[in-house]
């Protein structure tokens, strides 16, 4: 950032003053100079703002949260609290007789956001708990300005947390690498090493660099051993921060990969394992992400205590939606044409259009709103500013969830025992007492299911509309045939793999080139190997 | 012919007749009207408010008596973000309907897709939202923003010292003509402002993009690399909802770097918890939030059309500035309509100089006489936690268009028809 001008050293100075003031027992009001300067032109907003933060108190806190939330206004130049029950003057408190309509209403900008926010930190620093103290030291890590250094010191001095005392530290460092005093200045350089914050690289940079021309030109920081200490701290936090974003793509390649596999598992059991080249699948995921929607909005009418929950409820839902979407298809479309595959690829594409239209009908052509509940919203920081949102993680917990789920199905129970039966040898399975026609129906059935839990993975993600389907129906199919027909851990590699691909090549090449290049590389590499990744091998391998 | 092919005949011409008798019935007392939205797809987000907005407009006239004493009968297709469909529908309005008007399209795309058709039938359109300028058409009159109305003032308010004092850009668009235009006009302004182009960083994602981690990671970064970074999105359609989802959960907040969007209004954001978006901005010519007496009747109006045609969700739909732009643009197509005494093409587009209209935004706006754009005002919103924008910068009166913009070179002299 900046290094302090003239102008906040001045208000620093002047804060200083009024905090002796502040520190005097009396402070039953506020004083209304100090409150009027909320009712002038930004400049004495932030001003004013800034020096609420400074005297503290609960008075201080309470005008803050009417100003933040809009409940501010003037009625004459005079700056007044708009309550329900009327108005009252903001620096006294009295109630007024003006009508609340009389008043005009202070709007809060983001600047203005930004130094409330600072303000309310600086005030939440006295807090008794640690957890608040800590939220607080945080916001002035990233946004103090040199006003508040004293405010820093008295509250480090107070401080007993050694994990606030940190932060704190760090937060004076930040400050203090303007200060006039050298072996203060080298302290902070050299504290700052332990951060992982480009902003903070950013200071450290500017004392490096030369102020002026030629051989005039002089060193911003003139002392040299700040000056190492600054470079050394610069090239620790740059280690950490291309180690973060590393493993930011990273995260975000297994993400995209995940919320690929949720959308080709289904497919890689209907069209890998069972052969049927079902075009509908992207339907299917629709079915899944419009059963969320209806899930959701029962629990809007019927349950809104429990709203956060209702994508749990919305995974039976989704699966039992889509799976009877397939059964209904398999047993009236797709049983005729096994074996077929021209046939049943024009058939499920028709099918494809019936269900487009059908949501259309039924729901509205419109995108549906979906909220994430809240314990899906915000993330988790890494080092660095690498968040790494919490809707993606459930998202791959989901999707190895969903893994293991088919997997046990596949290998351990009777019914998956057939299905792997019917697909290797139609024949002899139904020689030996297989019902072959319900074990066709039943796996199309999970295969369908499945790809509703992938709609609900997506509902939380992407937009939900009819004609969602249509653009995943690619993605699916290039992961089941890059994996290799017939196999599931096939479809796993290709869709992690295509994923952190995508991701890397989007990091470097941008979103549009990216998916050209993803593409010509499927295309390459089924030229190449046209079984895919995994081979079936043995005497079934041809049939 | 045997009877089977006697009886198919027959069906069919009394189809025939069928279809033709009210038709030619209906085509002396009314005059038909098009409107040419996507009803479905990507942009259906977007447009649908905007079909609901003109039927309702309509539905007004012809409540006030009509147009020169005839009703107005409205002509809805769906092009479903398709942009060659759109120009076929737009043919099927002017060439097999007979519209006297169209009031339609979203995306320059689209609207670039229908231009040849009504140049070449002599239809007239009217096009509502914001858009890249460098384009003018007899055939066309545009209602919505041109760049120095709202792109150019928006990034003027993030440089100054009450926006946030931005030094460095992000550009994230849509990859398509709108946003690849704008953006080359914001660069060659951020230049003659003294910014580098090391300062600005350039981005595209594909219509219908729902992955926005790598972007916001991107945006991160370069926001973290010194000096205070904001973000110019002319992300279009159904991509905002992922782009501002993404933006919220990576806690990418308004303070540190501010998002404004061109294309993202009331009606976009239904779709989105914009708690964590608190303070981003959008430019537009009137938000719902605007408080004035017109304003207050539009929204009404608005609402209760709604409820009566059982609109999804009715009770919570917005208003928003395109649809402002189409009821503006349909009353002042009224007015000329009624000034000619005709709705001949040519005798409209006479009258359409100079037409005014007190609009919901609170402003008179004007028709300009030679450049076919509105004068419109220029108002700048932060969101607020219900969605809706609190006005933090307006311009006191409304500014003439200049659809050719003087940063992109070529354009001196460029100005009216």
């Amino acid at each position: 950032m900046f290094g302090p001008t003239k102008r906040q050293w001045c208000i620093a100075a002047a804060l200083c003053v009024l905090m002796g003031l502040a520190a005097l027992p009396a402070r039953a009001a506020l004083d209304p100079a100090l409150v009027q300067g909320l009712g002038g032109d930004f400049n004495a907003r932030v001003a004013a703002i800034d020096a609420l933060g400074v005297a503290g108190g609960d008075e201080a806190t309470a005008l803050l949260d009417a100003l933040e939330g809009g409940r501010l206004g003037t009625v004459d130049g005079r700056l007044v609290v708009i309550a329900p029950d009327g108005l009252r003057d903001a620096a006294s408190g009295e109630a007024l007789a003006a009508d609340a309509g009389a008043a005009t209403r202070i709007t809060v900008n983001n600047r203005l956001r930004r130094a409330i926010g600072t303000a309310r930190a600086a005030l939440a620093l006295s807090s008794a708990q640690p957890a608040q103290r800590l939220a607080a030291a945080d916001t002035l890590r990233e946004n103090a300005s040199p006003a508040l250094l004293p405010v820093l010191a008295r509250a480090l001095a107070a401080e007993s947390d050694a994990a606030v005392r940190e932060v704190l530290l760090y937060a004076t460092a930040k400050l203090e690498l303007s200060s006039p005093d050298p072996a203060l200045r080298l302290k902070a350089a050299q504290a700052l090493g332990a951060s992982s914050d480009a902003a903070v690289k950013n200071l450290l940079a500017a004392l490096l660099e030369k102020r002026g021309e030629g051989a005039a030109a002089t060193w911003v920081e003139p002392d040299a051993e700040v000056r190492a200490a600054a470079a050394a701290s610069m090239r620790a936090i740059d280690r950490r921060i291309g180690l973060a974003q590393t493993a930011g793509t990273l995260f975000s390649g297994l993400s995209l990969g995940s919320i690929l596999l949720l959308a080709a598992l289904g497919l890689a059991i209907t069209y890998g394992v069972m052969g049927v080249i079902n075009m509908a699948h992207g339907e299917l995921l629709m079915v899944g992400a419009y059963a969320t929607f209806v899930v959701q909005g029962v629990f809007r009418s019927h349950f809104p205590a429990y709203l956060d929950l209702y994508v749990l409820a919305a995974i039976p839902a989704a699966f039992l939606a889509a799976a009877l979407v397939g059964i209904v298809m398999e047993r009236l479309v797709l049983r005729h044409l096994y074996g077929r595959p021209l046939e049943s690829l024009l058939a499920t594409w028709g099918l494809s259009l019936v269900l487009i239209q059908a949501a259309r009908v039924l729901f509205g052509p419109q995108n549906l709103e979906l909220a994430n509940p809240s314990w899906m919203s915000g993330g988790v920081e890494l080092a660095g500013g690498v968040v790494l949102p919490y809707n993606r993680i459930v998202i791959l917990g989901f999707a190895a969830f969903v893994l293991v789920l088919i997997w046990l199905m596949m290998q351990k129970t009777r019914l998956g025992m057939f299905v792997r039966a019917v697909t290797q040898n139609r024949p002899m399975a139904g020689c030996v007492g297989v019902p072959t026609a319900r074990v066709d129906t039943l796996a199309f059935a999970i295969g369908s299911g499945v790809a509703g839990l992938g709609g609900l993975a997506l509902s939380q993600i992407a937009n939900v509309g009819p004609a969602m389907g249509t653009g995943y129906i690619v993605d699916a199919f290039m992961v089941v045939v890059l994996g290799g027909v017939g196999q599931l851990a096939g479809a796993v590699w290709a869709a992690l793999g295509l994923g952190i691909v995508a991701k890397f090549l989007e990091g470097w090449a941008g979103a549009v080139v990216a998916k050209i290049l993803v593409l010509v590389f499927i295309i390459a590499f089924i030229q190449k190997r046209p079984q895919g990744i995994f081979a079936l091998k043995g005497r079934f391998a041809d049939s | 012919m045997n009877r089977r092919n006697f009886v198919k005949a027959l069906t069919l011409s009394a189809s025939i007749a069928a279809i033709g008798l009210p038709a030619g019935a209906h085509a002396a007392d009314t005059i038909k009207v098009g409107i040419l939205h996507s009803l479905s797809g990507t942009m259906a987000i977007s447009e649908t408010a905007l079909k609901n907005v003109a039927l309702m407009t309509i539905e007004e006239i012809n409540a006030g008596g009509g147009v020169l004493g005839r009703k107005l009968e409205p002509v809805v297709v769906d092009p479903a973000s398709n942009w060659p469909l759109f120009a076929e529908r737009a043919r099927q309005l002017l060439a097999q309907d007979k519209v006297a008007a169209v009031f339609g399209c979203w995306t320059s795309v689209s609207r670039k897709s229908v231009l040849p058709v009504f140049k070449e039938l002599n239809g007239l359109l009217f096009y509502p939202v914001q858009y890249e300028g460098e384009e003018l058409e007899k055939n066309v009159f545009y209602t919505g923003a041109a760049p120095n109305q709202q792109a150019i003032p928006a990034v003027e308010y993030l440089m100054s010292e009450e926006g946030g004092g931005a030094k460095r850009f992000v550009l994230l668009g849509t990859d398509y003509v709108y946003p690849r235009t704008t953006n080359k006009i914001l660069r060659a302004f951020l230049k003659s402002k003294g910014v580098s182009d090391a300062d600005i960083l350039e981005d595209y994602t594909p219509f219908g993009h729902a992955d926005y981690q790598t972007i916001i990671a991107r945006i991160k970064q370069f926001a973290a690399e010194g000096k205070k970074t904001a973000v110019v999105s002319t992300i279009n359609g159904d991509s905002n909802v992922p782009f501002y989802k993404e933006l919220g959960n990576a806690g990418l907040k308004a303070t540190d770097v501010p998002v404004v969007a061109f294309s993202v209004g009331e009606e976009e954001l239904r779709g989105v918890d914009t708690k964590p978006l608190l303070g981003h901005l959008a430019a537009w010519n009137y938000f719902m939030s605007v408080d004035n007496p017109q304003n207050k009747a539009f929204i009404d109006k608005y609402r209760a059309w709604a409820k009566k045609n059982a609109v999804p969700n009715a009770d919570t739909v917005v208003t928003n500035d395109p649809m402002e732009a189409t009821y503006v643009g349909l009353h002042m197509w009224k007015q000329a309509v009624e000034k000619a005494g005709s709705t001949d093409v040519d005798k409209v587009i006479a009258a359409m100089g100079g037409q005014t209209f007190k609009a919901p935004s609170g402003f008179t706006l004007t028709m300009d006489a030679t450049n076919h754009h509105l004068h419109k005002p220029v108002l700048i919103g932060e969101v607020r936690a219900d969605g809706q924008f609190d006005v933090v910068w307006q311009t006191q009166q409304p500014i003439r268009a200049q659809p050719w913009s003087p940063f992109i070179e070529g354009n001196e002299g460029k100005q009216g028809l």
